[in-house]
């Protein structure tokens, strides 16, 4: 045991000192050996916090979006507020939330954790793409604050160049700003992936949640500076009236979009490819089987994100775009489900006569593969040309996306998270309390969208703040899904004050509670900052479930912490039945 | 088969193992020089798709506006593009030397030599930039609303919109890759400061050797422009 030498008072460190090992938590006090942390562990923790924090700020507008539409009447705010609302909504959740939730939390953490790595190919360039997101979130909610935007998210022209009031350039510029830190940890991950593999961690004996953030990555690097530059042309017409969008000048409105999409088709793969690689380790985990069809699996990840760049002209099916175009567009979008689906297949194959159990992260991997399927299919739907037409701008295309960004994304970010917190934290969640709110979040994501898809259906626009007072039966379906909205919200907020709980009051962590094979389920929860005591040499395949005794911690000598059984913190102390 | 307890361990006998460059979480400077050479490849990969918006936009306008892009390229001048580009191929050359003057082992001296000769060199550029800038705003082509007011007269079948296309595009295109310059002379300076005190040998120059990758990228991007914006009206003979 390892005593930590401190002049503060006791009392303030007594928590720390009862961690038995130097961690990476403790290893260094003070908010400046945090700001200024080099450690990838360190800075995905910052990252949790200031995307949660944006979370929580897309989650309240979301909450006035959902109180708006409970009557018909356009009763609770003007349109141009509700404007900004789903405008702010929009681009919260979309670029400071869902972009760097996984890769930037769990990735950070995770990557070089799995790949028996001391930390990153560029932790520096890691603390600088956490400022960068920083300045650009600041700047962005800023503009938000000062007036906000109410163009949407998509900032279509011409009306964010040439009619909108609103502060399109500064949140633009907050975009962009944010977009560098995307393109960092993008630049940070491939480097890692490639030069610094422990030795025997070929490429086939990754874990599947390094060839998702890969892929990932591969989307960040390419995608990322198109909606750039394309941002600082909105900016230069907007600015300047160069001509570049405006059809007085001899420019094309549509050119936006297609410069628009082009990154935000990909940016969807963005955000969904890293949920799907935590799936894959889930699922790994919780059933106690190698992941079925390991190098399909892998391969889907680089499907989707070549694949992913393709169909950017499906969001233009009904803006004039050429119907050959279109066309083509739906074609290789159908295409571009097929990996996701053999991903589905395979989770689901994984599963036959494996160990299950309906530890939280499975009951989030439950969740995914059914919410994803819908989500998947209905963006089938939408593919083809003939339904889009109907439903294009419809709040079927809104559950469409929450069905796959909430019902697939943020279902995987809890259920890593709940994987992963006994390694980060050094801590257990409560079991009884997590597993009720899975409940109430599955049930809470289900009321609000499900109507949606009807709403939509049946041609209730999206972005509108007032729809008839003689639909009743739409009145009906948006109460749910207002009642569905507030039931989610306080799912959510049960895990978060659960998980800051556990911080002081949770059980300690063993190094590999469930047992996971990864490597990061080698070393002690939480880890030393170096991560490994000794590196390690991996001789063996990915998921490979090992006799108990041969999945030690890696270190010298003998292991000091059992997989599975007590902690030594706990020994004597009165501890909750799992 | 448990896992071996086996230590990567510097190699105390090479002289890489106290090497004052090697950074804590790489192995090897091997692996640190591959590191950085494939994070500065993939950096450049993506400021390729930067530009390649600005591309993109231009192919687009041009075959749309053929008359009107020739018309307005001719109010460049090719001969001091070409001038320009003589001096950045040159300032290429003095940064590929500057790459080998550390991978054999030069004294500092020469190798400074060689990145100041390419600061000079960039600089020379910017400075001639600066003034073809000052040249168009002297003519009235800055494409700004209510700014753009060619001296020349436009010619028939092309509007002025389309005429202030040409001109937007080349103040974006040639300020987005000046500005990528200026970010270059900003960097090289630690690095001269680096190769002064002596830190570059043949078995450290990794920043040295990157951003040669980099500048050399810049110099790619100004080879594609210069025909795009200031060859296209070279035998146009309409107008001017």
């Amino acid at each position: 045991m390892s005593t930590n030498t401190t002049t503060a008072a006791a009392g303030t460190r007594e928590w720390r000192s009862r961690f038995p090992t130097v961690n990476y938590l403790n290893a260094d006090y003070g908010i400046w050996s945090w700001l200024l942390t080099k450690d990838h562990k360190r800075i995905a923790i910052l990252y949790l916090i200031s995307v949660t924090f944006f979370f929580a700020i897309g989650g309240a507008y979301a909450a006035a979006i959902r109180m708006e539409l409970l009557t018909p009447l356009g009763d609770l705010m003007q349109s141009h507020t509700y404007n900004k609302v789903f405008t702010h909504h929009g681009i919260m959740m979309v670029f400071f939330f869902l972009i760097p939730s996984i890769p930037a939390t769990l990735g950070n953490f995770l990557v070089p954790l799995m790949i028996g790595a001391k930390d990153l190919a560029f932790p520096k360039i890691n603390l600088l793409s956490w400022y960068v997101y920083m300045v650009g979130g600041v700047l962005t909610f800023a503009a938000l604050l000062f007036g906000g935007v109410d163009t949407g998210w998509t900032f279509y022209v011409p009306y964010s160049t040439n009619f909108s009031n609103t502060y399109v350039t500064l949140a633009g510029l907050g975009i962009f700003i944010n977009g560098f830190s995307s393109i960092l940890t993008g630049l940070n991950f491939i480097v890692t992936v490639h030069t610094m593999r422990a030795p025997g961690m070929t490429w086939f004996r990754l874990p599947l949640f390094i060839w998702s953030h890969y892929a990932t990555s591969l989307v960040m690097i390419l995608g990322t500076p198109v909606v750039a530059i394309t941002i600082l042309l909105l900016a230069l017409e907007r600015v300047a009236h160069v001509g570049i969008f405006d059809p007085a000048l001899g420019g094309d409105p549509v050119l936006f979009q297609h410069m628009f999409w082009f990154y935000s088709h990909p940016a969807v793969y963005i955000m969904v490819l890293p949920g799907m690689g935590v799936i894959s380790e889930l699922v790994a985990t919780h059933t106690r089987k190698p992941v079925f069809g390991y190098s399909f699996v892998a391969f889907s990840s680089l499907a989707i994100a070549v694949f992913g760049f393709l169909v950017w002209g499906h969001h233009l099916f009904v803006s004039s775009q050429s119907v050959y175009a279109g066309l083509i567009f739906s074609l290789i979008s159908f295409v571009v489900a097929i990996p996701s689906a053999v991903k589905v297949f395979n989770w689901t194959a994984t599963m036959y006569k494996g160990s299950i159990s309906y530890d939280t992260p499975m009951l989030y991997v439950f969740a995914f593969i059914g919410l994803f399927t819908i989500g998947g299919m209905t963006g089938l739907f939408l593919a083809a040309l003939g339904f889009d037409i109907h439903v294009h701008d419809t709040y079927f295309v809104v559950a469409h996306f929450h069905y796959v960004m909430v019902g697939g994304q943020v279902m995987a970010y809890l259920g890593a998270l709940h994987n992963w917190w006994p390694k980060m934290t050094g801590r257990m969640y409560p079991e009884g309390w997590a597993r009720f709110a899975a409940l109430v979040i599955f049930v809470g994501f289900n009321l609000t969208f499900f109507p949606q898809f009807l709403l939509g259906y049946m041609g209730m626009p999206r972005r509108y703040h007032a729809y008839p007072v003689g639909e009743p039966v739409w009145q009906v379906l948006h109460v749910m899904s207002t009642g569905g909205a507030s039931l989610l919200g306080i799912g959510l907020l049960i895990p978060a004050i659960y998980f800051i709980w556990s911080m002081r009051y949770g059980r300690f962590a063993p190094a590999n509670p469930w047992p996971g094979t990864g490597l990061e389920w080698r070393t002690p929860s939480p880890p030393p900052t170096e991560n490994f005591a000794v590196t390690p040499v991996v001789t063996w395949e990915a998921y490979e479930y090992r006799p108990i005794e041969e999945m030690q911690v890696i270190g010298p000598g003998a292991p000091d912490q059992p997989v599975g059984g007590q902690h030594p913190a706990n020994r004597g102390a009165d501890t909750e039945e799992r | 088969m448990a896992t071996h307890a086996e230590a990567v361990e510097h190699d105390h006998h090479g002289p890489e193992a106290a090497h004052e460059a090697l950074a804590h979480h790489f192995d090897n400077l091997e692996q640190q020089r591959e590191a950085g050479a494939l994070g500065m490849w993939v950096f450049i990969a993506q400021e390729v798709m930067f530009f390649g918006g600005l591309f993109l936009a231009y192919l687009i306008y041009r075959m749309q506006y053929p008359q009107a892009f020739m018309a307005a390229s001719n109010h460049l001048d090719w001969k001091i593009g070409t001038f320009n580009t003589a001096v950045l191929i040159a300032s290429s050359l003095t940064m590929a030397l500057a790459v080998w003057a550390t991978q054999v082992g030069k004294s500092p001296k020469v190798q400074v030599a060689f990145m100041a000769a390419t600061v000079l060199l960039g600089l020379v550029f910017l400075g001639v930039k600066a003034f073809e800038y000052y040249d168009k705003y002297v003519d009235g082509l800055i494409p700004i609303a209510g700014w753009f007011n060619p001296h020349d007269p436009v010619p028939a079948g092309v509007t002025l919109g389309q005429y202030q296309m040409f001109f937007w595009l080349y103040f974006a295109m040639t300020g987005l890759h000046a500005l990528h310059m200026i970010i270059g002379v900003g960097i090289i300076a630690p690095i001269m400061w680096m190769a002064w005190r002596g830190r570059f040998s043949p078995e450290y120059h990794g920043p040295v050797e990157n951003f040669g990758l980099y500048w050399h990228f810049v110099d790619i991007i100004w080879i594609f422009l210069f025909p795009l914006l200031y060859l296209l009206g070279a035998h146009y003979h309409g107008g001017h």
